[in-house]
This record gives C-alpha cells, structure tokens and sequence, in this order.
C-alpha cells in the first residue's frame, strides 16, 4: 500500500479556510456531544413516563403508549429522521412549515436530529424502563399496597426504587446507541464527528488519520459512559443485595 | 351490622380466575379478639380468601366487611381501610432498599401522615418488641429469614391495626427460625389482637387459635372451635381428618 501517513494533518488549515483541520473534528464532536446529551436528556423522561404508563391498570393510558412504542420502535431511525426533516413540515399549517424552513439551517437540523432521536431512543429505552418494574415481585407490590400506600406512592417510594437499579445496566446500552446513532444526522447536512470525519478526509485526502480519530474519540466517549454508568450502580447498590458491582 | 363483637365478616363470597372457580361461596365471621386459623391443601384458595379481607384480591360475588368498612363496595377507598389491616407475607417482602427502621416509618409518615419523630418513636418501640432494636439500621438483605419476619410484624403493627392477616409466616424460615416467629405472634395474640393465620403449624393452631377453618377446592369445609377440630376427629369431614392425619403424622 503507498499512503503517506501525516499526523500533523490536524494543525493544518482545511482548504475551505474554516481552521485548521483539527478544530473542524473537534467542532464535529461537539455538535455530536450536543446533540446526543440533549436528546439522551429527553429521551430518560419520556423513556419514564411511557414506561409507567404501560404498567398502569388505566387501558386508555396503556394504549396510548404501546402504541408510541410500536410506532418508533420499528421504523428505522434513519426512515424517521427522513420524515421528520422532509414530510413532516410539509404536512403542518402553512405557516407553521414556512416557519420552520426560515429557521437557520442548522438549527433547523439540530432540532431535527434532535426529535428524531429522542423518539426513537426513548420508544426502546421505555420498554427497558417497563421491564424493569414489572420484575420488581409481586409480592413487594402487594407489601406496598397493604400497608395503604397509594399507587403513586408505592411506584415512588417501593416500586420505581428497586426497578431503576434494575435498569441501569440495559439503560446503559440505550445511552451508548444515543452518541453512535447521532451519526445520522449527517445524512441531513449536519456535520457532527461521523459527518466532519468524512467531510475532512475528503478535503485533506488523508482519510486514514481522521478515520482513525474518530474511532478513538467515539470509543473514548462510550468509555467514559461506561465507566460513569459503573460508578451509578456502585453508588447505588443496596446493602446486602447481589448486584453485577459487587 | 348486627353484632358490635363482629370484626370481620365474609359472606357468601365467590371469585373466578378465569374459568377456575378459586373461591366458592365462601362464609365466615371473625370476632374482635379472636385468633381464627385457616389451613387446607395448597391450592385451596387459603390465601385468597385471605386477601380478600383487605382487597387485595378483588371478588365477583358476595361481600365482605371489616369494622364498619366495606370492603366489597366498590366506593369503599381501599387505601384508608388497608392501612388499618396489617398483613404480613410469607416472604417477609420488607422494602430491600431500605434499612429497617425506614421501612418500618415509610407507612406512618406517608399514610398515616406521622410526624418523622413521632414514627420513628414508635418504630424503635415496636422494633423493641419484636427484639430487632439493635438492627434498625441494617438493610433485610443482611438480616435472617426469622429476623426479617419479625421487623415485617413490627412494620404492620405500626400502623395500630384493628386486624393482623398472616399468609404463611412461618413457610420460607428455616426450621430453627420458626420459633422466633410463632413467639410474636403468640404474645401479640394474647394481647387481644384480632388476627387470621394461613398455617401449617398445627401446634401454633392448638395453641394460640380459637377456631380453625378447613378449606378444600376453594370451599370451607370446617369451620369450628379448635378443640373440636384436633379431638373430635370422627366428626370431621373426610378430606379434613385425610389433611389431619397426613399433617400430624410427624
């Protein structure tokens, strides 16, 4: 193979004369940092109430969210992004699409992203939440509802306690998949670290050095979610309990 | 209501899983004071019949009421009445992430509406009488089967029950540990506490009860004085005499 390898490609100036190629990455990594915190944010409390929804005795409540989850659990992220960007202002009032084309651009594509996402994370992350608590024994809700607590109370105070630690490990996955699927959003226009990685490698002809970046920088921020994932179930860990942080 | 003395009152009461008939026209009466075994074969509708005293197990016919609460009447806020009707499982179910002396005050603050002093005055008092004072700030997951139990009837009796339910107490402990349940409940008894009891322990029964009630295929079958049902065997029903000698034989 002849490639001449060049480290030093980051310091230099891209040829659009935007910066060096090395700022242009890690402008990259800050919209997908951006994107991904937001939407991950979004997605947790949704995720929370969709789940609870699907284990309450109200029928229409159930529906409701079996159905949101049916919906954007099956169409590929990439099929939502798409109507989310092209159909959906087209179908809203007039005024209302206008609206939002007049947005600056990339805002417009942010918000995009950022909707899509959330949706799609947040239909998965609740089936997770959804299990967790109905793993939490019967007995316990039992033991909550005979002593008089309220269903509120006893999802607050019994249930949601022991099923959140019951979640975090598969929660985990949920908050991985949200840094690596907010890689779509280059397919929109917006350059987050997947996009700008092949922008760049294409303007600088030295693709290898900024594939290679990338990869270290997406392994470096699952890493760190890992890690941090680790620290909450250790902190959280009941006394006397088995748990995979023991 | 007819008699003041009348705790609870089950009457007539009938309830499907499903196709499957659980319980079966089911009638009784517990009077304030009175310790009322239940037993019978496993799949008898013990428990459920149970449960039913404070709605945990909703039925389709008959009715139900305890004090001056019905149960049955679906106006009837289950949350005021349960709080009242303290019920302790076979497998203890103490909230595993909290320590024991929380779990005994997260019911008084929350239901009862306890000031957090005054609940957790009453939790050391209760903890005091069950002889688990000094675990109150261990977590159940480090404490024995037998200890567990014992903080789940402190637990309950912490919200002054008028009714103390107990589904198989003493079936998940080790055989060493059993005592040290039957013991509180004995004393608990003879301080005049109304209680049902789900059980295999045909000594506690002789002991402690007043009356045993027999069920089978969701029926009751007996339902007399306990002296009754150990001695006057002959004139007992097949299928209870059947349980009597398999039980006993031991």
């Amino acid at each position: 193979m002849n490639y001449s390898w060049d480290w030093l490609i980051f310091l230099q100036p891209s040829i659009t004369g935007e910066g060096a190629y090395g700022y242009l990455l890690l402008r990259g990594l800050l919209w997908t940092l951006a994107i991904s915190s937001l939407s991950w944010v979004l997605a947790v409390a949704i995720a929370a109430a969709v789940g609870i929804a699907r284990t309450l005795d109200f029928v229409v409540l159930r529906f409701l969210a079996a159905t949101y989850v049916n919906i954007f659990r099956n169409i590929p992220l990439l099929v939502q992004l798409f109507l989310w960007y092209f159909v959906v202002p087209e179908l809203l009032p007039t005024a209302w699409g206008t609206a939002i084309k007049r947005m600056d651009p990339l805002l417009n594509q942010y918000f995009t992203v950022v909707v899509g996402l959330t949706l799609y994370t947040a239909a998965k992350a609740s089936e997770h939440i959804r299990s967790g608590i109905e793993s939490v024994s019967a007995g316990q809700k039992q033991a909550g509802r005979s002593l008089g607590l309220t269903t509120a109370q006893s999802y607050r105070y019994v249930i949601l306690p022991q099923a959140m630690r019951i979640v975090i490990p598969p929660m985990t996955s949920d908050f991985l998949n949200v840094f690596k699927n907010s890689s779509v959003a280059l397919t929109i226009g917006l350059l987050e670290l997947a996009g700008a990685t092949y922008q760049l490698s294409e303007f600088s002809a030295q693709p290898f050095e900024f594939f290679a970046a990338a990869t270290l920088i997406y392994m470096m921020i699952t890493y760190t979610v890992i890690l941090l994932m680790r620290a909450v179930e250790r902190c959280t860990r009941i006394a006397g309990s088995l748990g995979a942080a023991s | 209501m007819k008699n003041g003395d009348d705790m609870i009152e089950i009457k007539n009461v009938s309830k499907w899983y499903g196709d499957f008939k659980v319980l079966d026209d089911c009638s009784a009466v517990v009077s304030k004071g009175e310790v009322v075994v239940v037993c019978g074969p496993s799949g008898s509708g013990k428990s459920t019949l149970m449960k039913t005293v404070n709605g945990l197990e909703p039925v389709q016919q008959g009715e139900i009421r305890v004090a001056d609460t019905v149960v049955t009447d679906r106006k009837t806020r289950l949350t005021a009445l349960r709080s009242r009707v303290g019920m302790v499982f076979q497998h203890f179910e103490l909230f595993p992430h909290l320590n024991v002396l929380d779990n005994l005050v997260l019911a008084q603050t929350k239901v009862l509406k306890r000031p957090l002093a005054e609940a957790r005055e009453r939790a050391m008092l209760l903890l005091r009488r069950v002889d688990m004072e000094a675990f109150s700030e261990k977590f159940p997951g480090n404490l024995s089967g037998g200890q567990q139990q014992r903080v789940a009837v402190a637990r309950s009796l912490a919200m002054d029950p008028m009714v103390m339910l107990f589904d198989e107490p003493t079936s998940a402990l080790d055989p060493e540990m059993v005592g040290e349940v039957l013991e509180v409940m004995m004393q608990l008894a003879r301080e005049g506490m109304t209680m049902i009891v789900v059980t295999h322990e045909m000594g506690f029964a002789r002991k402690v009860s007043n009356r045993v009630i027999f069920m089978d295929r969701g029926r009751i079958v007996e339902d007399c004085p306990k002296d009754d049902f150990f001695e006057r065997r002959d004139e007992r029903s097949e299928r209870a005499r059947d349980f009597l000698d398999k039980i006993l034989q031991h």
